[in-house]
């Protein structure tokens, strides 16, 4: 009776205050069957990464609207790196200058979404990068539960 | 390749966050370890005190348990909270936005808070939600505060996996028919009027104690006499427990302190006379229903013909056979 859900936190990084898009592609998610942790505005990299732990999200998905993506997203990829959490999807959406995206994905970050991108896109996107992460984790826990049952006396 | 799951039991009693997330999310989604994971942990939980928060929707249960949360923090004690939001009937997805009104907590060790969809669950709250407690008791957290779904009248789980229930209302939310009607009202062992600085948080007050028996209707002729010994919220002479009304302002943090004290007196007053064992008993039992009717069901599943169930409900849409005979047939057949 598994009902993996793939789980979604969309913050908002930095000081603009507009969550329009946050909130239209939050609701997307939602209804394409995700579980979308909606954190609100004027998170810190630091909130963002300890929410996305305590939640152990898949993707992060990021909305910046200020122009300060090229200080935010590498400090939220570092904490997330520093945490363990390499393998969850970050994704940044917003106004992000073409010259900047490249250097976001050799950072780390999975994928770029600006204006006029369909919310079909963004879903299709994490439905085919999700999938497979997660079977690697259902192996792990397997031998987890393993190692733990032999353990007890 | 090492597995990244080999050590997530011992690294969540040794406090890792991370591993207290994996495994929770392992229960929730309910893999086939998760009955292995529950039953090593079992032995680390029962320690803390789990205090359920429910009301009707726009209440301000979030901002309340915020403000709860960062009472305990101030008293010493190290808080779990569990925020439950509803499903989508239609897409299966959910928007879990408890967090905003919890940015307060951000950056606290003591503090672990995880947002939990119903996942078709009716009652209020999530079908994992009581073994995501036990998670929550077993990494070592000392209360857990459990915000249930903006709840009705019948939305009364919490009430069995919860020590302590507190109902939270809010003035001007159509109390006075609710109150008599609410099923949510008779599972509480605390209220907490919230909003309490708008108009009308008095009157919300005195519709609950009329409830309660306490105070005679504001347009009764038998006014209470002066100086009759109205009783006492708190433990009674016949052992029982008058919920007491308290009113605060979530977002200013007012008659929040007041409200923690009077939780900690119920966890005193349960343990002083056995109702904290009672209440045990009774959440185990209904744990033990709800994985027993868990396991009965797929056993059975298991052991009919794969389409078996789909034929049966063709034929009772197509009034072939009644769904008692029906289910009567399926349970020859398995057994």
């Amino acid at each position: 009776m598994t009902q993996r859900k793939i789980r979604v936190l969309i913050a908002k990084p930095g000081l603009d205050g507009h969550d329009r898009g946050a909130k239209v592609i939050a609701r997307a998610l939602r209804d394409a069957g995700m579980e979308v942790i909606y954190t609100g505005i004027r998170q810190t990299p630091e909130m963002i990464v300890e929410a996305a732990l305590q939640e152990d999200v898949d993707v992060v998905g990021l909305s910046i609207l200020s122009g300060a993506h090229m200080a935010l997203c590498p400090r939220i990829l570092e904490l997330l790196r520093r945490e363990g959490m390499d393998d969850v999807l970050v994704l940044v959406g917003g106004i992000i200058p073409d010259e900047d995206v490249a250097p976001l994905k050799a950072l780390g970050v999975a994928g770029v979404f600006g204006p006029g991108t369909s919310t079909r896109e963004i879903v299709e996107f994490i439905r085919s990068r999700v999938s497979d992460a997660s079977a690697v984790d259902a192996s792990g826990l397997a031998a987890s539960a393993v190692a733990v049952g032999s353990e007890r006396p | 390749m090492p597995s990244p799951g080999a050590s997530l039991i011992p690294d969540l009693l040794a406090g890792s966050r991370r591993a207290l997330a994996q495994t929770i999310s392992a229960i929730e989604d309910g893999v086939v370890e998760a009955p292995a994971l529950l039953s090593a942990l079992y032995p680390h939980t029962g320690r803390a005190h789990v205090i359920g928060v429910t009301g009707a929707p726009g209440t301000g249960k979030s901002t309340l348990v915020n403000a709860l949360a960062k009472a305990y923090r101030a008293a010493g004690k190290t808080v779990g909270v569990i925020a439950v939001d509803p499903t989508s009937p239609f897409s299966g997805g959910a928007l879990l936005g408890d967090r905003v009104r919890m940015r307060d907590l951000a950056g606290d060790p003591g503090i672990f808070i995880r947002s939990m969809a119903t996942r078709g669950s009716l009652g209020g709250l999530a079908r994992a939600t009581a073994d995501v407690i036990s998670v929550l008791d077993a990494a070592g957290f000392e209360r857990i505060l459990v915000e249930t779904v903006g709840v009705g009248q019948a939305e009364v789980d919490i009430a069995s996996a919860a020590h302590t229930t507190l109902v939270v209302e809010a003035p001007g939310l159509g109390d006075e028919v609710q109150a008599i009607k609410a099923g949510v009202l008779e599972i509480a062992d605390l209220f907490a009027v919230n909003k309490a600085d708008r108009e009308g948080a008095d009157r919300t007050v005195l519709v609950l104690q009329m409830m309660q028996g306490l105070a005679p209707a504001p347009t009764g002729h038998h006014r209470a006499t002066a100086g009759s010994a109205l009783p006492q919220p708190g433990p009674q002479e016949d052992g029982s427990w008058l919920p007491p009304i308290l009113k605060t302002v979530a977002t200013r943090g007012d008659g929040v302190e007041a409200l923690r004290e009077w939780i900690e007196r119920h966890a005193a007053y349960l343990r002083a006379l056995d109702g904290w064992s009672r209440r045990e008993a009774a959440r185990a039992a209904t744990e033990l229903e709800r994985i027993l009717r868990d396991r009965l069901l797929a056993h059975l599943l298991a052991a009919l013909p794969a389409d078996r169930l789909a034929q049966m409900v063709t034929a009772i849409v197509r009034r072939e056979i009644d769904p008692y005979t029906a289910a009567e047939q399926l349970l020859t057949q398995a057994v």
